[in-house]
């Protein structure tokens, strides 16, 4: 059904047609609006005994969930920022335990400086977690992709992280298709747990093991995760056939095949991305898109196969690994090793800073006569720099 | 049931056994119907305080619970000792998550539970003092304040042992430990500190706080008993001498724990909704030395050289608790 809603409204009723059985959450900028609309539907009756817990932190959040979902419940939390790192320690838990737990991280910049604005520095410092991380470039896709996630990651009995960018899409109100129901009943059934927590047949969870067998218990849970890549495409077909509309998957392209320049993001920006190359390619720039959806498991066939014919890929990254740069560059450069493609990095929106079409457009005009360097901050504002760096020369 | 006989019978011994008791007070420890939840095998040292008591309360929370238990278990000693892989000795459905997390998880199995109409099965979180007192206390607080329908058992050896006992937020000033060694002026830890979980635990009023030790098996059992009547957040501290972190003998551990008791430096209680509604008095009362010299935590107050000063300080806090608890209700008058 057609809603003019906001996006966390949209995800909002998206979870609660995938009928949680134990949802906790703890309150953090900008994912409250999420939660708020969750603990409304269940304290309406309208999940049926479905419990809502207000706990006292988010690593209390995330072992709320793991203790729920070991015991076959089907577990939803939500987060961002700060307190998706408060809760770390049980992020890589609930992973190791292989629980089906689907969470909502509204992406925002981590401090110190503290902001509460949108980039995806919190979801990026999780992806060696173990979780299936997917991010959403619409509000749209991030209501589907929720119910695709539980899919996932109870076919899997892995836990899934839906990225969707904080207050750019968390708060944006827009048109969505709300998922009905009927259909979501149809796309997912009930959650039948692959070992649970059961007084009439007990079993231990969460045993200590050492150097005999550590390794094949990562290695297991690599090749898990991996397989992801072929359920993951197969989740996407099965819900455009039943709801039908195009969302999730690997990778999206956009004029991506036969393009020289090919830009790569993940989430809402992609949507600004679209428009300028759609200005572009009026003036016969040959330039195109290619959108991550999976970024764990990162799907490096798919993306070296989509990208065979560029000539050079300009990455756009909301989130910086201090000291070399770009995250999903190093992902990108390593799905391309041995191609002839130039690669550049763009870092992009921290902290909330807008990612404006003159900003892209400009960048996309000397990306494709390659006058780029390797690694760009756009929209730097180096008279800022050079004051402070005065200052702090100054002090010293 | 009488208990004039048992006291006249106990005095000047510490290691009465059951054959002194009558049937119905003796405490059981191999019996066909017993469910051994945590059964042997497992890695504990001789004369383990956390293994005797861990056993003895899940075993009483099964019989209680029709043995509809479900744990979860915080990192620490009890469940290393008890589940390296492959190898388990739970006999029951057990969860390990994380050191700072077990009452949250088991919060999170309660909910489950409740939503899907499996009240008849009942929750127990359990872990040593350093993921009670400590790194855990956000989450214990918060399963409290919320009422959650969890009984947390708390076996408190006053240090981190599993980690070569360092100083926790339930170690007793003057022991020695590897963070608080008996050296300096004022050697071993200081005084001042520490927390006093059970009566933090009285503040939010949560149905049912008891205290126990191994030295009293049946009164631990009764007050699991006692706790699985209620519903919603219940906690018990159960005292667990370590032989390895307190330097004492295997041997010991029932008889230490007994003296923390009879010296009143450990007070055995009950509390319901933040009252104190029953204390255990002291049988033959003991001056704390009895307790601390066999110990080795404490070997720096009587060697080199006497600490006069320091014992009479921890003599004060007993005597306190003592007061406090009305331990030695037929003395009341004098202390």
């Amino acid at each position: 059904m057609f809603k003019q809603v906001e996006g966390s409204r949209a995800v909002a009723e998206a979870v609660a047609a995938c009928r949680p059985e134990v949802i906790c959450a703890y309150p953090i900028s900008p994912q409250t609006h999420i939660v708020e609309g969750l603990s409304r539907i269940v304290k309406e009756g309208k999940l049926g005994t479905c419990e809502f817990v207000n706990v006292e932190s988010e690593f209390a959040a995330m072992s709320v969930a793991i203790g729920a979902s070991a015991t076959g419940a089907r577990t939803y939390t939500a987060t961002a920022s700060q307190g998706l790192l408060y809760m770390v320690e049980a992020v890589y838990n609930a992973s190791g335990l292989g629980l089906p737990i689907v969470m909502t991280v509204a992406n925002r910049a981590i401090g110190a400086p503290i902001n509460i604005w949108n980039d995806h520095s919190d979801s990026m410092s999780q992806r060696d977690s173990g979780w299936i991380q997917i991010f959403a470039e619409t509000n749209q896709e991030a209501a589907d992709l929720h119910v695709q996630a539980f899919r996932i990651a109870e076919e899997l009995s892995l836990p899934v992280m839906v990225c969707m960018d904080g207050f750019i899409l968390t708060h944006a109100s827009e048109r969505v298709d709300i998922p009905e129901q009927e259909q979501v009943d149809s796309f997912l059934k009930p959650y039948v747990p692959r070992q649970v927590l059961d007084p009439d047949n007990p079993v231990s969870i969460g045993a200590m093991v050492g150097p005999e067998a550590f390794t094949e218990v990562r290695y297991m849970a690599h090749m898990k995760t991996l397989s992801a890549l072929e359920l993951i495409p197969q989740v996407a077909k099965d819900f455009q056939e039943i709801f039908q509309r195009d969302s999730g998957g690997l990778i999206r392209g956009y004029h991506s095949e036969d393009a020289e320049t090919v830009v790569i993001a993940l989430g809402s920006i992609l949507g600004t991305i679209k428009d300028v190359i759609d200005d572009q390619r009026e003036n016969g720039v040959s330039i195109g898109a290619l959108g991550i959806i999976t970024y764990r498991p990162f799907p490096f066939d798919a993306v070296r196969e989509a990208l065979r014919n560029a000539k050079r890929v300009v990455i756009i990254e909301k989130a910086l690994s201090v000291g070399i740069g770009g995250v999903v560059a190093q992902d990108i450069r390593h799905a391309l090793s041995g191609l002839e493609i130039h690669q550049y990095t763009v870092i992009a929106g921290l902290g909330g800073r807008p990612i404006t079409k003159a900003s892209l457009s400009d960048l996309f005009d000397k990306a494709v006569v390659d006058d780029i360097r390797g690694l760009t901050f756009l929209d730097l504002d180096q008279e800022l720099v050079d004051a402070e760096m005065k200052r702090e020369a100054g002090q010293s | 049931m009488s208990t004039t006989p048992v006291k006249f019978y106990q005095v000047g011994s510490f290691a009465v056994g059951n054959r002194l008791l009558p049937a119905a007070a003796g405490s059981v420890q191999s019996d066909m119907e017993r469910t051994n939840a945590l059964t042997s095998g497992h890695r504990a040292c001789q004369g383990c305080g956390e293994a005797l008591g861990a056993r003895y309360a899940m075993d009483a929370a099964m019989r209680a619970a029709n043995d509809k238990v479900i744990a979860v278990n915080a990192t620490g000693c009890l469940e290393v000792f008890s589940t390296p892989y492959p190898e388990s000795s739970w006999r029951i459905a057990w969860l390990h998550s994380l050191f700072g997390n077990a009452p949250a998880v088991a919060t999170g199995v309660a909910a489950a539970l409740r939503a899907k109409g499996r009240t008849e099965v009942r929750v127990i979180g359990q872990g040593g003092d350093g993921a009670t007192v400590d790194i855990g206390f956000g989450p214990l607080s918060g399963m409290f304040e919320r009422n959650d329908d969890v009984l947390y058992i708390c076996y408190d050896n006053e240090a981190y042992m599993n980690t070569g006992v360092q100083r926790s937020g339930a170690t007793p000033a003057a022991a020695r430990t590897a963070t608080t060694q008996a050296v300096g002026p004022e050697p071993g830890n200081v005084f001042g500190q520490g927390k006093n979980v059970p009566r933090i635990a009285m503040a939010h009023e949560i149905p049912y706080v008891a205290t126990a030790t191994v030295a009293d098996l049946r009164d631990l059992e009764a007050k699991v008993a006692r706790a699985m009547e209620f519903r919603g957040a219940r906690y018990l501290h159960v005292l667990v001498p370590c032989p390895l972190g307190w330097g004492s003998q295997s041997c010991d551990t029932v008889k230490i724990a007994r003296l923390a008791t009879q010296s009143g430096l450990f007070p055995v209680f009950e509390a319901e909704r933040g009252e104190v509604v029953s204390s255990t008095p002291i049988r033959q009362r003991v001056m704390v030395e009895e307790y601390l010299k066999l110990q080795g935590r404490y070997s720096h107050l009587f060697s080199p050289k006497r600490r006069d000063d320091v014992i009479d300080r921890l003599q004060a806090a007993a005597d306190r608790n003592i007061k406090r608890y009305n331990l030695m209700p037929e003395e009341a008058g004098d202390l």
